[in-house]
């Protein structure tokens, strides 16, 4: 294999959707010779259809606001197994990272006074949820991850970051003592598979959410750094933990903004009932996520869901009027009339619980370094490896997160991570070079496609069996023979996966052969996410048992640790000790 | 970019300008012609003639003919630019216009001054 | 009824000469389904069929591409808004090199892009805070910061492709005028100096093509007058 060309650099950021690019940002300003690998053009990324906003206590709205009552939220919605050193950096650092944003020209929407124009988001509350809701959720119209990811882009075009555009990482590089030292990298135009070298590598490779047959995840949401941490052989934190937004637009799957109920939308059943009253009698329609998603499940469970078939609600806004409509959320306008047919100035949007986002990942610091157990239980740095974003757990959204953390989690963690690994390059660090059997060995499923004979099954009938499977037994509510079933179809369905074929051996621009390297990781990220599901007998935020209906303390106030060697469930404890205040102890959780 | 120096202007924006207002003296042009010929329902060579002996008509007649100059090189330019691909090609067409242009305009002044 | 008639656009420089149309037969089952589903039903048939796409809701701006002579977002296209006669050509965005189907190299594209520095330019010290802007200047970057940078307008547009290397195109200028109009910008001066020439602003013969094909609703054309006028106010 040594006919593989080879590129060097500081830093390899794999992913350029808004973490990969804040992280990116940080170490091209500061001169180290760092590349983005994405691949699709930065812009294409996920990050872009973000709608609402990015939480964060920059106290516009409320000038009195706090990012410790933030925090206070973001561990509660996380049902107390985010890690609250982290939650405290986030909330803490958040502030400076937006206004970041907005000196690098996110157009952000403003209030008369010409601060940023914040709105309210579900699990909001003021003075540690003693004070009501809060308004907390900065915003550009509907359109704020799309405003923060071109603006990100923008910036990286001004400090010259190298972007490997329409790149795909196929596999880690890891050397003999087991530390992270590349990647290797097809260029999709040409085909052309490079080895990347690099001291540092970032997974910021996003989410996931195409392991369900149902998502609001862009169809590049195929868990590709998951897929690499897992077959190098690192552990993954918390898979279970799977949020499901309430508001997908029914049948298409497309998302509609938490925001519309920030702005005072609401969920009525065939009824006309406005359900969540009875939920959550105080917080309403912007309780938890998963104690709102749950709910829609209960009321069409129990026969009080719309349509002919009764399998979903609807969400009210026509009370809004068309200004605010207009002013506010003119996105969920266009994509309500495109998917739905519905002018939702005159018609509530039909809509039902979808998958969203992937609370778990790679464990990470709050510096991004990427974290395995050692023998001993305790955790041991992986040299050379980094992640941020969705596809990293730091963590700071625990079992369920809330809306506008995501975006915050982006940038404030790109950053942390771009700015510890410049002081790690500034401070020299080395290791030992790949052998050419290290090589080789991220080579094996490369090879393994392109050596793929006729008669195997293909690539999009087995992704629609993964994600047919994933969505039968892995879905809102879980319960154990259930998932029995779904971990046994899986093993078969690597199989499977292992025996596939793909026809189109072509090297240039072969989306064919890089939809079967994603199935790949939608493969270890589905049976991670089934095995740890299985595994942690409780319900606590986005995971819901019936044969386990409610949260054990005693025995899962922990993270979950997926070991695919062993395919095995450890726990992780969770942080409890911030650095500057009380821990927040765990309570009932009520909205 | 390198300086256009072929253009009229040198600047895409004195051009764009420069069209702009020579279509304006054009466009007055046409209807006071139009107008004069319209009052004039018999109109004989002698009365032609005697519009065209006054300096004023001249000026403004030639005004015209330099703004219809300047607008056809603005206009043709940018034909030529957008269709000759093949630089000879280009600067060749560019020449013939030009000289052609050059022609009819001091033709012109020597008819308006000539009779 | 269900069966609908594609054509679609083949190239693969590996193994094709010249590039040529291929007819698919594809089953809908009578659904008005997007674009992009009808492609995704296609490459179900031949897995060699290559096209880009990521969102499937029309804001990362992957599948542009011409659907029965107009240009917009796949995924965004029901097909009873394009289909004539139950037929529907699928073709590359005109005027951009083909890598391969319905891939084009988007590298001019991005290329006038950069060009106009799309990104904000502020000499004065930041603030601690964010800089103040009123909701009346914000609402001035409303029609223009929405591009998704899919390339709709610029290959729709003749004057791009006559002069793709020296006119913006529609889309680079649109963001153009979006930092033009940004109250918190302060390199007006330089960004017009850049424009001023016969080609990057001024190629623009007003045809519009830009505004009938932007999948976002957005209008460069007016954008591009906006730039006009400033650049008038600051020479003259």
């Amino acid at each position: 294999m040594s006919n593989l060309r080879s590129l060097t650099f500081d830093a390899i950021i794999i992913g350029g959707g808004g973490s990969g690019l804040r992280a990116a940002l940080e170490l091209a300003k500061s001169g180290k010779k760092t590349a983005v690998l994405s691949k699709v053009f930065p812009t294409r990324s996920h990050t872009v259809s973000a709608q609402g906003g990015i939480t964060c206590a920059i106290a516009s709205a409320d000038p009195d606001d706090d990012w410790r009552w933030h925090m206070y939220d973001t561990v509660k919605g996380g049902d107390y197994i985010a890690d609250q050193d982290a939650a405290e950096y986030m909330c803490s650092e958040g502030p400076k990272a937006v206004f970041e944003l907005e000196h690098m020209g996110l157009p952000f929407s403003r209030f008369d006074n010409g601060r940023i124009y914040q709105r309210p988001f579900g699990g909001q509350s003021k003075n540690f949820g003693e004070g009501g809701q809060a308004a907390r959720t900065c915003a550009a119209a509907d359109r704020t991850g799309h405003a923060l990811l071109h603006t990100l882009y923008q910036n990286n075009i001004k400090n010259n970051t190298v972007f490997l555009n329409e790149w795909y990482a196929v596999d880690l590089v890891k050397n003999a003592e087991g530390d992270v030292v590349g990647c290797i990298a097809m260029c999709i135009e040409t085909g052309e598979v490079v080895h990347v070298k690099s001291k540092a590598t970032v997974l910021a490779t996003g989410g996931a959410g195409r392991i369900y047959a149902s998502t609001t995840n862009a169809l590049i949401n195929t868990g590709d750094g998951i897929g690499m941490a897992l077959r190098a052989g690192f552990p993954m934190q918390d898979m279970e933990m799977w949020q499901f937004h309430p508001t997908g637009i029914y049948g298409a799957g497309t998302l509609v903004t938490e925001g519309c109920r920030g702005e005072g939308g609401y969920l009525i059943n065939k009824d006309g009932e406005r359900f969540m009253e009875r939920y959550a009698p105080n917080a309403k329609d912007l309780a938890g996520r998963d104690v709102v998603a749950r709910s829609m499940v209960m009321e069409i469970l129990e026969g009080r869901g719309c349509g002919e078939k009764g399998d979903h609600v609807f969400l009210k806004l026509d009370h809004l009027g068309e200004e605010v409509l207009g002013k506010r959320l003119p996105g969920i306008v266009e994509l309500s009339k495109t998917f739905a047919h519905v002018d939702p100035a005159k018609e509530p949007i039909p809509v039902v619980p979808t998958c969203h986002y992937m609370m778990g990942g790679i464990p990470t610091n709050v510096h991004g370094q990427a974290i395995m157990q050692g023998e001993d239980g305790k955790d041991q740095i992986v040299n050379g490896l980094f992640a941020c974003g969705e596809a990293a757990c730091v963590s700071v959204h625990g079992a369920n997160r809330l809306g506008g953390n995501s975006l915050l989690d982006l940038v404030v963690f790109g950053r942390a991570a771009g700015m510890f690994i410049e002081g790690a390059l500034n401070a020299g660090v080395e290791y030992l070079d790949a052998t050419e059997s290290d090589i080789e060995a991220a080579m094996t499923r490369m090879t393994r496609w392109n050596e793929s004979e006729e008669g195997g099954e293909t690539v999009p009938e087995l992704k629609a069996a993964l994600q047919d499977i994933m969505q039968a037994s892995f879905g809102v509510f879980r319960e154990e023979e259930n998932m029995q079933k779904g971990v046994k179809q899986l093993a078969e369905l690597r199989e499977r996966i292992a025996n596939a074929h793909l026809p189109d051996k072509s090297n240039t621009f072969n989306t064919a052969r890089v939809e079967a390297l994603e199935l790949d990781n939608l493969m270890e990220v589905a049976e991670a996410t089934a095995i740890s599901a299985l595994e942690r007998k409780e319900s606590r935020g986005a995971h819901s048992r019936y044969d386990y209906p409610d949260r054990d303390d005693v025995n899962w106030l922990k993270h979950s640790l997926y070991f695919p060697a062993t395919k095995q469930l450890k726990k992780r404890d969770v942080n409890f000790k911030p650095k500057t205040m009380a821990t927040l102890e765990p309570k009932i959780r009520t909205y | 970019m390198v300086t256009n120096i072929t253009s009229f202007g040198r600047s895409g924006l004195s051009d764009w300008l420069m069209q702009r207002v020579s279509a304006v003296i054009m466009a007055l042009y046409t209807v006071f012609l139009v107008a004069y010929l319209l009052f004039n329902p018999g109109l004989d060579y002698y009365t032609w003639s005697g519009l065209f002996d006054q300096t004023w008509m001249r000026i403004f007649s030639l005004l015209t003919f330099i703004s219809l100059a300047a607008h056809a090189w603005i206009g043709l330019w940018t034909v030529t630019t957008d269709y000759l691909k093949s630089t000879p090609q280009r600067v060749g067409a560019q020449m013939l216009i030009i000289l052609a242009i050059f022609v009819y305009l001091v033709w012109s002044i020597q008819i308006l001054w000539g009779a | 009824m269900s069966n609908l008639q594609v054509s679609v656009y083949r190239y693969n420089p590996e193994t094709d000469s010249a590039p040529y149309m291929q007819e698919f037969q594809v089953d809908t089952k009578g659904r008005d389904l997007m674009v992009l589903d009808v492609l995704h039903l296609m490459k179900e048939q031949d897995s060699a069929l290559a096209f880009r796409r990521s969102c499937r809701e029309g804001v990362c701006g992957s599948d542009g591409m011409n659907m029965n002579g107009k240009n917009g977002l796949a995924c965004i296209t029901p097909l009873s808004e394009v289909i004539k006669d139950n037929k529907l050509v699928l073709r590359p965005l005109p005027g951009l090199p083909v890598i391969r189907d319905m891939v084009v190299d988007m590298g001019l594209f991005y290329k006038q892009y950069e060009r106009i520095q799309p990104y904000l330019q502020n000499d004065t010290p930041a603030p601690a805070i964010e800089r103040l802007q009123s909701p009346e200047d914000r609402e001035k970057l409303d029609g223009l910061y929405e591009c998704i940078l899919c390339a709709c307008c610029s290959t729709a547009c003749p004057s791009f492709w006559w002069n793709p290397e020296k006119f913006v195109g529609p889309a680079g200028l649109l963001q153009s005028y979006r930092f033009l109009v940004d109250t918190r910008d302060t390199a007006t001066q330089e960004r017009l100096s850049e424009l001023e020439d016969p080609f990057s602003v001024f190629r623009c013969r007003g045809i519009m093509n830009c505004v009938a094909v932007c999948p976002k609703g957005l209008n460069p054309t007016r954008a591009i007058g906006k730039i006009r006028e400033m650049l008038l106010a600051e020479a003259t």
